[in-house]
């Protein structure tokens, strides 16, 4: 047995999905593939043969995001034929599972070091394209029909807690857009991007910065914009993640790989839960994941000191706060801003929650554990507890 | 008897066969079970149904198997369907179409013929129900010696009584000996009268059609194993099977009560309800023979029966025509519509409130002259809303989401942002003006406006518009939850778009629309108007009530006139009288009487339990006075030729595009029975439309054979 550590995460900026975004002419894998270059080269010290796996996730693997793109993408990125790879999908939180199992792996000492992330190109495979769900969903009511859009599920969760009004979503989100902002500003986010030239027909473009971010958000102007999924609805564009392309990837190593290769791992990760919950209401899974998962650590939720939730929609984190008494505009919660401002490439979006707690963490020696958490498609929500390996024991 | 007797069936060469196949499957045990599975090769948008080249298949197979069984090959046969249907029941198309009455007994006898090899078979015979099993289609398992049962399975019914036929493929027998008289009675004659109600496969399991449910992941694998184990000894246990103590004591007096209640729901008019008691009567000693050959002779009669044919242009009507209105203008017109008004909080604003609320899921305001009637009106709402909550038929989440959508004010200018506002308002031109003309100041221009006016034109109450065109009758049937039908009436300056949210909006309620002219009375109302003004006159000239609506009974109505009226309410009855009759004093019949009963507040009296028990004397004493003119067959030759007038003068009048629309309105809005197609082809059988405008309203004529 030994631990799991997170070395190290980078990304590629993130784009608007579809044909006026940056990423509409290029490549899922060549996203990946750029990404995972970046961060070998970040860390020399790690020699390209002794990566015992190469875990990538995506939502629908087809096309571009086919073909066992673990193993396509480590290829591609000109690592030794002796490195394997596998593809991994838990929708949204495909990275997340892509590091929780291959980091279990290395605890029991089958893995020593792994690479682990996502992508999604929405633009090219927009969610549940070409699946074929079983008729029985239908037939035998197995599933409500509002399941399938992830909006509807939103709109539901404002329909089981009416105290979580749009109100409170808007102004979450323009917290959110400003926090992005203020991270940027101050180079947060960008130290672990990965540049990505793209063909566009404006010709060739180098991409070094999110593309979707709306610093100027307003509550005022969140008033206006169309509720998409029901009339006089409360979940719009503005409080909702956008769709989003882009790849993250990450470095996962052992006590053994630490030693060995002189690394300087930046969390450990003490557990891990994923949970279930009503698919048409898939929002809330976060909470149930979280409560698990605290269980199994044998932590409270006052014992977190940095919270990284993915911000599929702003209601679905404000039910998550709600329940373990958080307030909307609590400091430990996203403080770089969250998905409402980057976006959310599905499969890749874990990764990113990572990168980000482990960076403050860096800059938090006063704060011990941390979680990233996120809701998932079809009822379900993941959470990761990590401990900082830069706490220090003091209270701040 | 070999399959050659039914050899003229076969010339009917387009039907939909429903292919037999076979596939021995080898049982744990080393044992072989020959599966049939019947399959039309169609997707799931067509059932498999049984038509007699479809029987002949299965017959042959049948026979096939039993040689196999003789010689050791196979130990047992089992039927199944393609996913999610076991079958359907015959091709209702098909019967409902037979030449002769030579053909009808065939199409029964054939049916027994090949369903019936299951029940003497060589080896045992399995059914399993893996889908929809509906008439024929569930004798197909009753007829062979056990049954399992998909817990998935969308519906299993013998609904042949709610067509104006009976289960004549071994059900009326099979039944009752396999789940006892009384399951049997609440399968074959209670639930088809009740708007055709299914059973569950659990409903199933329970009264004991089924010997066992398996879920639907492993449904066929786990039925496999199960037969082999009944073949290998294992016991059945039926405990709804019919003893000698339920034979003696029960069946009988249960038959009986059964006979009384029917008597009491629907009159003694229809059929095929009586026809299946008789067999079902029958069935307690007689033997499958006997049984079988009874089933011959009475779905031979049945099959041949006017009232049959009736039921299936009324089925087609409900099922088909309703689906395609008539002159309903190109659906994509119609606005979509993301906010609903409704003007006036009272009991049927409300009920529009909550049904727009549930049905179009959409923000709905509500409006009245004070704040304590719309307070009452969305505590209304609300607490209906709560009700279905406790009652497990809607979830909390919707609940909340239905209730947020939902608001009350006194400002109309929070109706400016409607598409569509309704209003139920009091009965009176000047009322309503008022509302539509401050209603009109606020909304956009394109909003559509509806009125649920009962009486009034809705020319009339656009007059005050400067947009009449966007102006729509929307009349409901009260009370508005239950009742399908919705009249949508196009005035004169109706424009198409106006129509077509209309007719949108129906469908979106999930009310059958039919769209009428600006006539007083539309279609329900005119009619129903003559025929309650009709009885009042008969009673008002001193027949007493018991005889008025004895007079009336041949027309088969759900209730006799004076419930009726107590039903919509006296004085909501006095005043359709009185404006039918100022519509035309020629043709109808206003009375103060009625508005006496009004005031007295009743005409029947009821026992503790609610059931009428006869008529009130003070109700009676309004009325009497006067001495008879005419006899009750005069009454009722009076009101069938003022029917058959009113209804000319409306297709004449083109209140409606057909005497299809007629009868889906009266079906639909009236309760009027299925087994007489309405109104219109029964008037065309009794001679009515003949006598009185020389030709019928249908041609040919639907009747039987």
């Amino acid at each position: 047995m030994q631990n799991t550590y997170f070395v190290d995460g980078v990304r590629t900026p993130f784009g608007k999905a579809g044909e006026k975004g940056v990423y509409w002419n290029t490549r899922a894998d060549d996203l990946v593939v750029k990404a995972m270059i970046g961060l070998l080269d970040r860390n020399q010290s790690v020699p390209k043969d002794a990566i015992d796996d190469v875990a990538i996730a995506a939502t629908t693997q087809v096309g571009d995001q086919g073909l066992t793109i673990g193993r396509t993408a480590a290829i591609l990125a000109g690592l030794p034929n002796t490195v394997p790879g596998f593809a991994v999908d838990r929708m949204c939180a495909g990275a997340m599972t892509a590091v929780t199992m291959t980091g279990s792996a290395i605890g029991i000492g089958a893995y020593d070091l792994v690479l682990a992330g996502g992508v999604e190109h929405m633009g090219r495979h927009p969610m549940g394209f070409d699946a074929d769900p079983n008729p029985r969903f239908v037939a035998e009511k197995l599933v409500n029909p509002d399941a399938l859009n992830m909006g509807n599920t939103a709109e539901k969760i404002h329909d089981r807690f009416p105290v979580l009004t749009k109100e409170r979503a808007d102004a979450y989100a323009v917290q959110s857009q400003k926090r992005a902002a203020a991270a940027y500003e101050e180079n947060y986010i960008q130290q672990d991007l990965v540049s990505v030239s793209a063909t566009t027909p404006e010709g060739l473009r180098v991409v070094d910065r999110d593309e979707l971010l709306r610093p100027d958000s307003t509550v005022e102007g969140m008033k206006e914009l169309k509720t998409p999924f029901r009339p006089s609805g409360r979940v719009t564009a503005g409080n909702a993640s956008p769709l989003t392309d882009g790849a993250t990837i990450s470095l996962l190593a052992g006590d053994q790989a630490v030693k060995q290769y002189g690394l300087k791992p930046r969390m450990k990760m003490v557990t891990f839960a994923f949970a279930g919950v009503e698919p048409e209401i898939m929002g809330i899974g976060p909470i149930p994941a979280t409560e698990k998962a605290l269980k199994k650590a044998g932590l409270s939720i006052s014992d977190i000191g940095i919270f990284e939730i993915n911000e599929a929609f702003a209601v679905q984190v404000l039910s998550f706060l709600e329940h373990f008494k958080i307030a909307d505009d609590d400091a430990r919660v996203n403080a770089w801003g969250g998905a409402i401002a980057f976006g959310h490439p599905l499969a890749s979006s874990g990764v990113r929650l990572m990168n980000q707690l482990s960076r403050q963490f860096e800059m938090r020696p006063d704060v011990r554990y941390g979680i990233t958490t996120m809701c998932i498609g079809l009822g379900m929500g993941g959470t990761v507890i990590w401990e900082n390996e830069n706490y220090d024991g003091k209270k701040s | 008897m070999k399959i050659d007797h039914f050899s003229e069936l076969w010339s009917n060469t387009d039907e939909v066969i429903t292919h037999s196949y076979v596939q021995d499957v080898r049982l744990p045990s080393g044992k072989v079970l020959a599966l049939i599975t019947l399959d039309n090769n169609k997707d799931h948008t067509r059932p498999s149904t049984l038509g007699p080249l479809t029987l002949k298949e299965f017959s042959e197979t049948l026979e096939a198997q039993e040689q196999r069984a003789k010689k050791g090959e196979i130990h047992a046969l089992a039927v199944t369907g393609k996913p999610y249907f076991l079958a359907a029941g015959a091709d209702l198309s098909k019967v409902g179409s037979i030449p002769s009455t030579r053909a009808g007994r065939l199409v029964v006898e054939l049916g027994h013929f090949a369903l019936g090899k299951l029940g003497n078979f060589t080896v045992p015979t399995f059914v399993f129900i893996n889908g929809l099993a509906l008439g024929g289609g569930l004798e197909i398992a009753l007829n062979a010696n056990y049954r399992t049962v998909n817990s998935a399975a969308p519906a299993i019914a013998l609904p042949e009584v709610f067509l104006g036929l009976l289960p004549g493929w071994g059900g009326a027998y099979l039944l009752p000996n396999l789940i006892g008289i009384r399951n049997a009675l609440k399968v074959v004659i209670e639930n088809p009268l009740k708007q055709n109600r299914m059973l569950s496969p659990r409903d199933a399991l329970k009264l004991g059609i089924a010997d066992v449910m398996f879920d639907p992941q492993r449904f066929i694998e786990d039925s496999v194993v199960w037969a082999d184990k009944v073949l290998s000894g294992k016991k059945v246990s039926r405990p709804n099977k019919p003893g000698l103590f339920e034979r003696l004591v029960i069946w009988g007096p249960a038959v009986s009560i059964a006979r009384k209640m029917v008597k009491q729901n629907i009159g003694s008019v229809p059929l095929a309800p009586y026809a299946a008691l008789e067999l079902l009567g029958e069935a307690k000693f007689s033997s499958k023979e006997q049984g079988f050959k009874r089933e011959d002779e009475e779905l031979e009669k049945l099959i041949a029966s006017d009232q049959f044919r009736a039921s299936i242009y009324a089925f087609n009507l409900v099922q088909k025509h309703a689906k395609n209105p008539q002159g309903a203008p190109d659906p994509k017109l119609a606005i979509k519509v993301q906010k609903v008004g409704v003007v006036g909080a009272g009991l049927m604003a409300s009920q529009f409130a909550l049904l727009f609320l549930r049905r179009l899921q959409v923000p709905v305001v509500i409006t009245d002259v004070s704040q304590d009637r719309v307070d009452k009106g969305l505590a209304y709402c609300r607490a209906e809303l709560d009700k279905l909550v406790d009652k497990g038929r809607l979830s909390v989440d919707d609940r909340n989401r239905y209730s947020a959508n939902l608001s009350g004010t006194l400002d109309l200018n929070d109706f400016a942002n409607c598409d569509w506002v309704i209003e139920a308002v009091f009965e009176e031109l000047k009322v309503k003006h008022d509302v539509f003309s401050r209603v009109e100041a606020v909304v956009r221009p394109d909003a559509i406006l509806a009125t649920n006016t009962s009486s009034l034109s809705v020319n009339e109450i656009g007059k005050v518009l400067k947009n009449p065109e966007r102006l729509v009758g929307f009349h409901f049937f009260n009370p508005v939850a239950v009742m399908p039908l919705v009249e949508v009436v196009k005035a004169a300056k109706s424009n198409d778009v106006s129509v077509a949210t209309a007719m949108r909006v129906a469908k979106d309620l999930k009310k059958t629309a039919v769209i009428t002219s600006d006539s007083t009375g539309f279609v329900v109302n005119r009619l129903l108007g003559y025929l309650l003004g009709e009885a009042m006159k008969a009673v008002d000239e001193g027949i007493p009530f018991e005889e008025v609506a004895e007079a009336i009974a041949p027309l088969g109505l759900p209730m006799n006139p004076f419930d009726l009226l107590e039903l919509v309410g006296l004085q909501v009855g006095a005043h359709v009288l009185d404006s039918m009759y100022g519509f035309a004093p020629d043709r109808f019949y206003k009375t103060d009487s009625l508005h006496q009963l009004a005031k007295l507040g009743r005409i029947r009296t009821k026992d503790a339990k609610g059931n009428k028990t006869g008529y009130d004397p003070e109700a009676v004493k309004i009325v009497s006075g006067r001495t008879r003119t005419r006899t009750k067959d005069q009454v009722f030759e009076d009101l069938i030729v003022g029917l058959t007038k009113e209804i000319k003068l409306m297709l004449d009048e083109k209140v409606v595009s057909s005497a299809e629309d007629i009868d889906l309105c009266m079906i639909m809005g009236a309760a009027w029975p299925f087994h007489l197609g309405g109104i219109t082809p029964y008037l065309d059988r009794i001679g009515a439309s003949k006598k009185v405008f020389g030709v019928t309203f249908h041609n040919p004529m639907i009747k039987g054979i």
